[in-house]
């Protein structure tokens, strides 16, 4: 038994099964399914977490935080807790008023929009529930709870805003001076009204995204240190680039003097996009007492405190032709933006304006965003943000002008999505798909899931009465991801590109080190770098290391989020690649004697063509470092980096299709299959794109069936802890059946699109969708999510909702 | 979270367990898996200053047949009792029951006594405790009694046990023969607690003809009221009524994790129906995040009769 629970023999299991590494057939590493080569440390903890970073002299950080969701401190002193054991500083958000400066928003949306200022410890006013007030420091973590309990704080109680429509109101609380509207930004093309005017079906739904808590395996942590010059940050960021670059701002230690490190890091979903208040306090820490602090949030602490997703009200109407076919969109969103705005808080919903047209032509289309503060946890990226509450939308629209029509939900989709030929497709959102093809993800899904039969089924059940009943749910998804062409970004007043980089280093023994912009926190780049890298210089895969998350060391980057990393960053590295190969081709055809014209590369040899005579590029790695004998004008280096920014945003798609039984006696819901197919482009690594697929099915199910952040009237989050915040295992889950067509991008050189989010996006309509479905013969029309056995046995009482 | 900090002792036999509690009074905690414990500490919804650790005396452990009854030692782990041949053939309702509780984890540290001592109304234990009759025997400085499980959960999250005393064992009264067992648990995640739960006992006669009808049922509900409750409404008028004939290869005795009836689960057996009905009288459910009192009602009828079918089904 303890044997097996050793970590270490794990890990040797790991490495030494015959599965890992499953060897590349014909020699290309990339399309191989490879077992990832970081797993081994990651999984049996052999890694460095920011948590288990222990530094001589270490402080440890607890912070008090605001029970009240809205509330003025009339007063409040931190020096009582000096008195307790161990404790060696403790601060309010006045002590640091003069130095924390505001946390950062880095989307202003509009010119007129209204960015409050955050202080990272609140000085005068809280205005969510778990904001920071004030901070204990002590020689242990324990002693600094403790302590928390003997700072004194006065609140006086103001009103607390929770509900979107009534924040918006004239006599409204306030959560900020300039009042609750923090934005209002709108995009439209085409002709909406003529589109609504005398339009033969018209279908107006209002739809909920509840607001979700995201749930990262390895909870926040961060470590500062400083050695009375510059500073050390570790954090578990996904974004250690943004993160160095917007905490010099803050802070005012000079960029050139703070480093910033993501170690191994468990998770983000975007959760890890930010500059949180506890990154800059510690650094402050730091520099106030000279020595090395850390602070590792307890779960619950989290759920009131990492960024929420999602929490929009979507009005929608669609207006369509008596034959199903699409004229126009009217989308009005409210967004909750929470109490602040945080680092790109305002731009997620606009992420999804693009979107909502989804994979269907439509003349004309109106979208209105305003963005609500409410006396919440700010709302941020949450895998897909924006883009799955957009999908939703037209998704359930679709499925809901199906039963309108009296049509298959398939033929609706069938009679408006753009086809095969018809791409490059620039749409109603101005975006311009390079590719793709629904049809053939489509027909293939339809296949796998005995679509005909589980329909005939359904029929069958509605007609026998059955208390369970069958619904099926169907999601023709597309979403842009690559973030982003840096032009776009600039158009959409947001504060960065949306370039990656990349270096390769080729060492001496014909090892190699590519260094990677992109900050991976579960994804697997490791194993998929080293599979590129593997191809392009023509080295084993077992000699490439990957280097990344500190900007000391891997310099220059725009992090990994949006389904960004191999599309953006993983081109960056093959462009690298091809110059190490350029310099190379050079030295060899000096050491061969001939024109580097002359010069082939293939799988690692540099050859004269139409000759045998060759050189390895590990043997030019050697000569380069010794570089006893190089060609005049080259340097004694191959190593090379470059830059890349795609031309557009790429745009994965598939067709995702779902069967739910309800129980209509309980309202208890069960997925009985589950089907997906995507078209991802190209592929890298099939294991790896299936990880990211079921991994992202499971949270999308999870919005539609599980998941929900709960504020109760005056502000106060119950969902403080895993047993009220309720997250699917595996045993909640089916066998999802997963497949694949390949259309290649056409903007990029790998044909790759992103896969890090399509299963989030693809999956919370299909099963919402399905769980109506099911109770259509009830005259149910909407069940809100998520859909609870309470909520669903309540819809069939109660019938259209 | 982090709880506060108290003393820690790991009691070597149970008089010396009774005897630590003794001195240290109310501010003391009997610490036995930890499962339910813990987490009120780290949310420092409890601060006991001394905790005292039985979960590993031999004597407070295991199960055994003592002819009419098992006794089960109160820090046997739900993993033993599911696994225990002794339970399965003795009291195999306690054996369903505890595969419903919770993950692996947490059922090989999770103990029998420690469930029913912690007294959550949401726990799956303390309804079978109710129906089965189950008895607790508690020991402290000044010796041992036995009080019936009705009068041991006495409101939410209390029990009879004083100051000073701990649950040493509980005896579970074998029903006999011609008895079948269920326990239906409706919750929204495999790991999480029931939003309700039934357990029943269904002892089923049969004719010469091969009709079959219920000869006697016990009925306990979890998580309709403060604590676990006894459907005795249900009991007497399940009493005669007419069970369908045995659909073949049910559950085959293991726990049934099915979370939806069969698709003709609800065939016209109309006497169980109106006897489940009455599940919901007289219990006082709370409101959640996870449902109302009248979802519970309503589904407390439900899986009443659920539970009340499958039992008679495995007989
Ligand atoms: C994630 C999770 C999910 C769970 N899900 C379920 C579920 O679905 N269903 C369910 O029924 N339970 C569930 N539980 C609770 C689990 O069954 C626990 O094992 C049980 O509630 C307590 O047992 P314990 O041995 O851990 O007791 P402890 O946590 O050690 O103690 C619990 C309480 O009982 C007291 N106590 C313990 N032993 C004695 C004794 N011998 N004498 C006197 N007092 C004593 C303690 O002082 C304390 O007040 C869950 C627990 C967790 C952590």
């Amino acid at each position: 038994m303890t044997e097996e629970l050793d970590a270490g023999i794990v890990a040797r299991q790991i490495a030494e099964s015959g599965e890992l590494g499953e060897p590349a057939r014909n020699r290309h590493e990339v399309g191989a399914a490879r077992r990832r080569k970081e797993d081994a440390r990651l999984v049996t903890g052999r890694t460095r977490w920011t948590d288990n970073i222990q530094l001589p002299g270490m402080l440890y950080v607890a912070f008090l935080r605001s029970p009240m969701a809205h509330a003025r401190v009339t007063r409040v002193d931190a020096s009582p807790a000096l008195h307790r054991p161990g404790v060696v500083a403790a601060f309010t958000g006045r002590d640091l008023a003069g130095e924390q400066g505001s946390l950062p928003c880095a989307w202003p949306v509009t010119e007129d929009i209204v960015v409050p200022a955050h202080p990272p410890m609140a000085v005068d006013e809280v205005r969510y529930a778990g904001e920071a007030v004030a901070c204990v420091v002590a020689t242990d973590r324990y002693r600094a709870y403790d302590a928390l309990e003997s700072i004194e704080i006065d609140y006086e109680p103001l009103p607390a805003v929770v509900d979107m429509n009534a924040a918006l109101e004239d006599d409204a609380p306030r959560v900020h001076e300039e009042g609750n509207r923090a934005y209002v930004w709108k995009f439209g093309t085409g002709d909406i009204d003529a589109a609504f005017r005398d339009a033969p079906v018209v279908v107006e739904r209002t739809f909920v995204q509840q607001r979700l808590i995201p749930t990262a395996m390895e909870p926040r942590a961060v470590v500062a240190q400083t050695d009375g010059d510059s500073f050390t940050l570790h954090s578990s960021t996904q974004v250690p680039h943004i993160l160095r670059i917007m905490l010099a701002t803050v802070t005012g230690i000079p960029e050139h003097k703070l480093r910033v490190i993501a170690p191994d890091v468990g998770g983000g979903f975007g959760s890890k996009l930010q500059v949180t208040a506890e990154e800059v306090l510690l650094l402050l820490l730091a520099r106030r007492l000279g020595k090395p602090v850390k602070w590792t949030e307890s779960r619950s602490e989290g759920n009131l405190t990492v960024h929420h997703g999602r929490d929009q009200i979507q009005r929608l109407s669609l207006a369509a032709e008596a034959d199903g076919r699409l004229r126009g969109l009217r989308v009005d969103l409210l967004a909750d933006m929470g109490a602040y705005l945080m680092l790109i808080t305002p731009g997620i919903p606009i992420l999804g304006a693009f979107m909502f047209n989804g994979i269907y032509k439509m003349d004309a289309y109106d979208f209105t965003c305003t963005g609500v503060f409410t006396t919440k946890m700010p709302t941020d990226a949450y895998r897909g943000a924006g883009r799955p509450e957009a999908t939703f939308a037209i998704e359930r629209l679709m499925d809901e002008l199906a039963a309108e029509l009296g049509l298959d939900p398939i033929e609706v989709r069938r009679r408006n999505w753009i086809t095969r030929d018809e791409f490059p497709y620039t749409t109603v959102a101005n975006m311009t798909y390079d590719s793709g093809d629904y049809e053939a993800a489509t027909r293939k899904a339809l296949a796998l899931f005995g679509y005909d039969k589980l329909r005939a089924e359904q029929s069958e059940r509605r007609d026998r009465r059955d208390p369970v009943q069958l619904g099926i749910g169907v999601s023709t998804y597309t979403e842009m991801c690559g973030l982003a062409p840096s032009r776009v970004l600039g158009s959409l007043s947001y504060g960065a590109g949306g370039w990656e980089y990349a270096a390769v280093r080729m060492l001496p023994t014909g090892k190699v080190e590519a260094v990677t912009g992109v900050s991976p926190h579960g994804q697997g780049h490791e194993t998929a770098w080293s599979q590129i890298v593997a191809d392009a210089l023509g080295v084993p895969f077992e000699d490439v290391a990957v280097v990344h998350g500190d900007t000391a060391i891997a310099h220059k980057g725009m992090d990994t989020y949006g389904s960004r990393s191999l599309a953006v960053g993983g081109v960056a590295l093959v462009r690298a690649c091809d110059k190490v190969r350029e310099k190379a081709r050079h030295v060899a055809a000096h050491m061969l004697e001939a024109s580097a014209e002359d010069i082939e590369f293939s799988e690692g040899t540099f050859r004269v063509r139409g000759t045998e005579a060759g050189t390895t590029i590990q043997e030019i790695a050697l000569a380069v470092f010794g570089a006893h004998d190089l060609p005049d004008g080259v340097e004694a280096s191959l190593d090379s980096d470059a830059t890349f920014d795609p031309d557009d945003f790429s745009f994965p798609h598939g067709t995702h299709l779902c069967a739910v039984e309800v129980d209509t006696e309980t309202g208890a819901t069960s997925i009985r299959s589950y089907v997906a197919v995507d078209d991802i482009g190209k592929v890298i690594n099939p294991l790896i794109v299936e990880g990211q697929v079921h991994g992202g099915i499971a949270q999308g199910i999870a919005q539609a069936l599980f998941e929900e952040a709960v504020y109760d009237s005056e502000g106060n989050l119950l969902t403080t802890t895993m047993a009220d915040y309720l997250l699917p295992s595996a045993a909640d889950l089916p066998d999802f059946v997963t497949a694949r067509t390949e259309t290649p991008a056409t903007g990029n050189p790998l044909g790759v699109k992103g896969v890090g989010e399509a299963g989030t996006i693809a999956s919370t309509p299909a099963v919402v969708n399905a769980v109506v479905d099911a109770l259509r013969p009830y005259g149910v029309r909407d069940v809100p999510m998520p859909c609870t056995p309470e909520r669903v046995w309540r819809a069939i009482q109660g019938g259209a909702s | 979270m982090i709880p506060a900090s108290f003393d820690y002792v790991r009691a070597s036999s149970v008089d010396e367990a009774v005897e630590v509690l003794a001195d240290a009074g109310e501010e003391a905690k009997v610490l036995s898996g930890g499962q339910s414990l813990l987490p009120l500490l780290r949310l420092r919804l409890a601060y006991p200053s001394v905790l005292v650790d039985v979960g590993r005396l031999p004597e407070l452990r295991g199960v055994r047949d003592e002819g009419g009854h098992v006794h089960i030692g109160a820090t046997t782990t739900h993993d033993e009792i599911i696994r225990s041949p002794v339970v399965r053939a003795g009291c195999p309702l306690v054996a369903l029951a505890t595969a419903t509780v919770a993950d692996p984890a947490v059922r090989h540290r999770g103990t029998f006594g420690g469930s029913m001592a912690h007294a959550d109304p949401a726990g799956d234990l303390p309804a079978v405790a109710v129906a089965l009759d189950m008895e607790f025997v508690l020991r402290s400085t000044t010796g041992e009694r036995v009080v019936t499980a009705t009068d041991f959960f006495t409101d939410y999250l209390e029990t009879a046990l004083e100051p000073g005393e701990i649950l040493t064992a509980v005896r579970v009264p074998k029903l006999g023969e011609g008895w079948g067992y269920h326990y239906e648990k409706f919750h929204r995640t495999a790991q999480a607690w029931a939003i309700v739960g039934v357990a029943a006992a269904v002892r089923v006669t049969v004719s010469e003809s091969g009709a079959r009808h219920v000869a006697e049922a016990r009925v306990g509900l979890t998580n309709m009221g403060p604590t676990p409750l006894r459907a005795t409404a249900v009991e007497s008028a399940a009493v005669d009524a007419e069970l369908p004939p045995v659909p073949h290869a049910t559950a085959n005795g293991s726990p049934s994790t099915a979370r939806l009836p069969s698709a003709n689960g609800s065939g016209p057996h109309d006497t169980l129906r109106e006897a489940a009905s009455l599940a919901d009288g007289d219990t006082s459910p709370t409101a959640d995040l996870h449902a109302t009192p009248d979802y519970r009602r309503h589904l407390a009828r439900v899986l009443t009769h659920r539970a009340l079918t499958h039992a008679a089904a495995t007989v």
